[in-house]
């Protein structure tokens, strides 16, 4: 039934700069179901697109996957060649990107892109590519798709970009789509338009998504499960309602409690002190001891451990370990990394 | 949780290992020891950092320091003159004509054989028995004070008029950059050689100092590097200026009531200045180019003067009994521009904002 | 109302002209006929989607933009470019994005600093310093960083020292445009905590230019929402957020993804169709119409007025239907 897709394995990517190595994605793992949708959030430089584009391979040139695995139906695609991995992006594994202003490229009508992307992963001819992505324009509700074809990117307004982007993404019908920040760059009132668009078209199409994210809004309207990071790390993982009225990560919490919403208008918000950290020189502890207001003295010396709350909800935070301890359960300890 | 990543079974529980004082709260001191900021550091700094990590920039900076010692001090050593025929003992040495590298004359041999000491004619000699590795570094001395100069003409002009026509903007910007196109469309050649047809007529009459020295041939380069060369510079000039303009610190500049003076002052040069260096870097070997060009034409430094143009130049006749002669002169114009335009890539790479990773 | 405001903006109007040809040019109505005030000390939130026209207007009140029409009325007396550089003491501005709006070439130090050597500020160096140390303070800025390069820092701090710049001159009124929607959310309340305490403590009027609907109710007294140029609904903050009246700013309420899974699951949302026009083919009468359920014909030949619903409620709404 509920058949594991894709698989990361304490994936680990680096970027190597001129000022040093930057750490952005520090072993995270996770599973990805067919046909659900996985949520990663964090703030910017928590690592969350960087685990995004490792999977798809397209780093910037500094960026390297420095060890893990990334396995797609079992097989790892670290390894694949870079032939092996054209066929895997966009046919296997589609990318919709934050900014539709840039990633559409201005010098090809609308449909020149569209069917390219058509044609070059199908057996399809001009005329039948031409008549899947009418199809595709339709299907992401863009109004007079063949008119539309003929258009330059610039002619069309953000939104619209947007759901050509995903009819691209959508049209060689890919097993995986991952959505990098897919409304950020959008309107509110558009907002609203293509997460109900997303929304509709995964469950008509049955695909897996991974939804990257800085917005708990958004994740609370299209996710089922959520990965919470925070300096290239997995904090805590579980269902979203889970996630949301059950944080067991200091962070999620102090990340939840620092959202104006409507309910607390008058109050004063809580944010999370400190700054974000700084990835060229990660602490040997817990990466968010920094800012944790209840950090003890183990969170700056060890990692913690990945502990089981319930069978929807793991989370990595001394905190919990110390509640176990203080209400007599044995927590048996891993082997020093 | 009963194994470990690699699916071993563990054995010891935690509370027997852990020091549970170890769960006590962490003082604020010890948070703030883990919020670590980079060391601080300037644009110039990382940038020097950088050029000094690129091993062709290094290589070409010693290079040109190389050559800058040898024509600075080769000629208080070397007892011979740029335009000096070889005598010994006051006696004009006459066979001491096109000699061989470390060769000597029969007079000089003579000479050295009486127990005398002279100085090697480290190239040789040239055709009118001078020595010729002084006159290559002359010629080296000409070409490079040449290309120096030329490329602060075209720096202050372009820099004065791009920054006004990228500032103002508006229809001042119109007209000064169809100016410019205009110049552009203007044959540089053809314009050097009438500009030093007519000025030869009009600095003949004065025959003194520098220009008699550099010739009209070469003051007309000036000129035309004045007039002509300085166009591509203002062109770079405004597209920076207009691409930091658009940044909300100019904005903010004026919301705080700073004056346009001070905004170029304060805040556009500064961030222009990095492009800057590195066009005049590169502007220095173009220049070199085109005078050694228009010396290997017969249009550079007037006789006796040498420059690495016209040395290659007089090479070409007995190129066939002597081909060092041509190798010489060609190979310091090599690496004098070599260097200078890998030093110039390597400033890029270092400084120019858009490069950085 | 009373003569009381520290700024009353009247039919503001700001237009472009803009190439559409080689030799056509069109006019674009960045802002049209917009007028509202703010209190002293007050905070005005200006919110709209992007294009609507709200960074225009707080760029014309700082006149970075010489206006097409209307006046700005600040503490009594009229602004026109002659009388701004005087102004610019008791103004200021905050921008958007906290990485183009520091100078990368200038340290901490000549950043807040500038607002003084612009306006001689201080008689010795040493005051000089001692000013931006203090400034520096107060806006939760460690003093050891005063001579560090702007890039060295987070966007939060960064921010942070943007504020203190526009600080530095003791203004009355600071115009925010978008100051914390480059931010995460994390460091998004700080800042906003810190414009709070700020105005608690220096007793500043804001005009809060944001897109983000909860950020702007959170921050303002009142609330100015705006659609292609023109305001279509001003209230107080309490009563646009229980009572909005304009569709479109019903809209807009119900679009804003709300962090909260079992409430999102429970929502009926109006969505939007369609997308704003361009600002160069406005549609006829009210802006809206292209997208409103409730237009009407009426909608197409006049625009209406903004006009008060209920007595002294403060409330003004743009609409016919509604």
């Amino acid at each position: 039934m509920n058949e594991t897709i894709l698989q990361v394995k304490n994936l680990h990517t680096s970027f190597f700069t001129d000022s040093g190595q930057v750490m952005a994605v520090n072993g995270i793992s996770f599973n990805l179901e067919k046909g659900k949708t996985l949520g990663i959030v964090g703030e910017s430089g928590s690592g969350k697109s960087v685990t995004a584009y490792s999977i798809m391979r397209i780093l910037a040139d500094t960026g390297r996957i420095t060890g893990g695995e990334i396995l797609f139906r079992g097989e790892d695609i670290t390894k694949y060649t870079e032939r092996q991995m054209q066929k895997f992006r966009g046919k296997r594994c589609s990318i919709v990107f934050q900014d539709p202003m840039t990633s559409l490229n201005p010098v090809f009508t609308v449909g020149n892109q569209l069917m390219e992307a058509i044609m070059l992963h199908t057996d399809k001819r001009r005329g039948e590519a031409r008549e899947r992505a009418v199809e595709m324009l339709e299907l992401v509700g863009v109004n007079e798709p063949r008119k539309r074809l003929k258009q330059y990117p610039h002619e069309l307004s953000g939104g619209m970009r947007q759901r050509v982007m995903i009819a691209m993404a959508l049209a060689c019908e890919p097993d995986i789509l991952i959505a990098d920040e897919p409304t950020t760059a959008l309107d509110v009132t558009i907002q609203a338009q293509i997460l109900e668009l997303i929304q509709s078209l995964q469950k008509k199409l049955g695909m897996a998504m991974i939804l990257v994210t800085h917005d708990m809004g958004v994740i609370a309207e299209l996710c089922d499960e959520l990965i919470v990071m925070y300096g290239g790390r997995v904090c805590e993982r579980g269902t979203v309602d889970e996630i949301f009225y059950n944080p067991r990560h200091e962070y999620t919490k102090g990340l939840l409690r620092s959202i104006p919403n409507i309910n607390n208008m008058k109050e004063r918000l809580v944010p999370i002190s400190g700054t974000p950290i700084n990835l060229l020189n990660l602490p040997k502890g817990c990466a968010f001891c920094a800012r944790c207001d209840n950090a003890m003295k183990i969170c700056l010396e060890r990692l913690p451990d990945e502990i089981s709350i319930n069978e929807n909800h793991k989370a990595s935070c001394w905190l919990n370990i110390k509640d176990m301890l203080a209400a007599g359960k044995e927590v048996e300890e891993r082997a020093e990394r | 949780m009963k194994n470990n990543e690699n699916g071993m079974p563990m054995k010891n529980p935690l509370s027997l290992q852990i020091d549970l004082a170890k769960f006590a709260p962490a003082t604020e001191e010890e948070k703030r020891q883990q919020d670590v900021m980079s060391e601080s550091s300037s644009f110039f700094r990382d940038g020097m950092k950088k050029l000094v990590k690129n091993p062709l920039a290094v290589a070409s900076m010693i290079m040109l320091a190389i050559v800058l010692l040898v024509i600075i001090f080769a000629p208080m050593i070397v007892p011979y003159g740029y335009d000096q025929i070889i005598s010994v003992e006051g006696k004009r040495d006459k066979g001491a004509k096109n000699l061989e590298p470390f060769a000597w004359s029969e007079m000089e041999q003579a000479y050295i054989d009486k127990g005398g000491k002279l100085f090697p004619h480290i190239f040789g000699t040239d055709a009118m028995s001078r020595d010729y590795f002084i006159r290559c570094v002359y010629g080296a001395r000409v070409s490079l004070f040449i290309g120096l100069f030329a490329s602060l003409i075209v720096l202050v002009i372009g820099v004065i008029w791009g920054s006004i026509s990228g500032y103002v903007g508006g229809k001042t910007d119109l007209i000064m950059m169809r100016i410019v196109d205009i110049i552009y469309a203007l044959p540089d050649m053809l314009i050097i050689i009438l500009l030093s047809v007519v000025l030869d007529s009009i600095l003949s009459s004065n025959n003194t100092g520098i220009v008699a020295r550099l010739g009209s041939n070469m003051i007309s380069i000036f000129i035309v590097f004045g007039l002509l060369y300085w166009v591509g510079m203002a062109r770079l000039i405004r597209g920076q200026i207009l691409a930091i303009k658009s940044n909300d610190y100019i904005l903010a500049a004026r919301s705080i009531g700073a004056r346009p003076g001070r905004i170029i002052r304060k805040h556009i040069l500064p961030n222009c200045i990095s492009v800057i260096i590195i066009a005049t870097a590169l502007q220095v070997p173009s220049a070199i180019f085109t005078e050694s060009f228009l010396s290997f034409v017969g249009l550079g430094v007037q006789a006796p003067m040498p420059s690495l143009g016209s040395l290659a130049n007089a090479a070409r006749e007995g190129l066939q009994s002597y081909p060092y002669k041509l190798v010489f002169p060609a190979v310091i114009i090599c690496l004098i521009v070599l260097s200078l335009n890998l030093l110039g890539d390597g400033l890029r790479d270092a400084f120019d904002p858009k490069l950085r990773k | 109302m009373p003569n009381g405001n520290l700024l009353e903006v009247k039919n503001l109007k700001q237009y472009f002209t803009v190439k559409t040809g080689l030799l056509k040019t069109a006019s674009l109505k960045a802002v049209d006929d917009v007028s509202f005030s703010v209190g002293y000390g007050e905070t005005l939130g200006l919110v709209g989607e992007s294009g609507c026209g709200k960074t225009t207007v707080g760029r014309s009140i700082m006149r970075l933009y010489e206006p097409t029409g209307g006046t700005v009325v600040f503490d009594g007396k009229e602004v026109t470019a002659q009388s701004i550089m005087p102004l610019r003491r008791e103004m200021q501005m905050v921008f958007q994005d906290p990485y183009s709006s520091l100078n990368p070439r200038m340290t901490v130090e000549d950043i807040i600093g500038e607002p003084l050597d612009v306006h001689k500020l201080y008689s010795s160096k040493k005051e000089r310093r001692d000013k931006i140390l203090g400034l520096m303070e107060l806006v939760g800025l460690n003093a050891e960083h005063a001579t560090r390069y702007a890039h060295e820092f987070s966007g939060g701090q960064r921010q942070r020292i943007g504020i203190a710049r526009a600080l530095a001159v003791n203004p009355k009124f600071i115009i925010c445009d978008e100051p914390v929607s480059a931010l995460d959310v994390s460091i998004q309340a700080q800042v906003i905590n810190m414009f709070e305490d700020l105005k608690e403590k220096l007793g500043v009027a804001y005009l809060f230019i944001a897109h983000d609907l909860l950020v702007v109710h959170h921050i303002s007294d009142r609330i100015a929402v705006m659609y292609l140029g023109k305001i279509v609904e001003i209230a107080p903050a309490g009563e646009l957020n229980g009572n909005p009246i304009h569709p479109y700013t019903l809209s807009l309420l119900s679009a804003v993804p709300i962090p909260d899974p079992k409430t999102v699951r429970k929502k009926n949302r109006i969505i939007l169709e369609g997308d704003v026009p361009s600002p160069m083919r406005m549609p006829s009468g009210c802006p809206f119409r292209t997208r409103c359920r409730y237009a009407t014909e009426q909608c197409a030949i006049e625009c209406p007025a903004l006009t008060e619903r209920g007595a002294g409620s403060g409330h003004m709404v743009a609409c016919w239907n509604r």
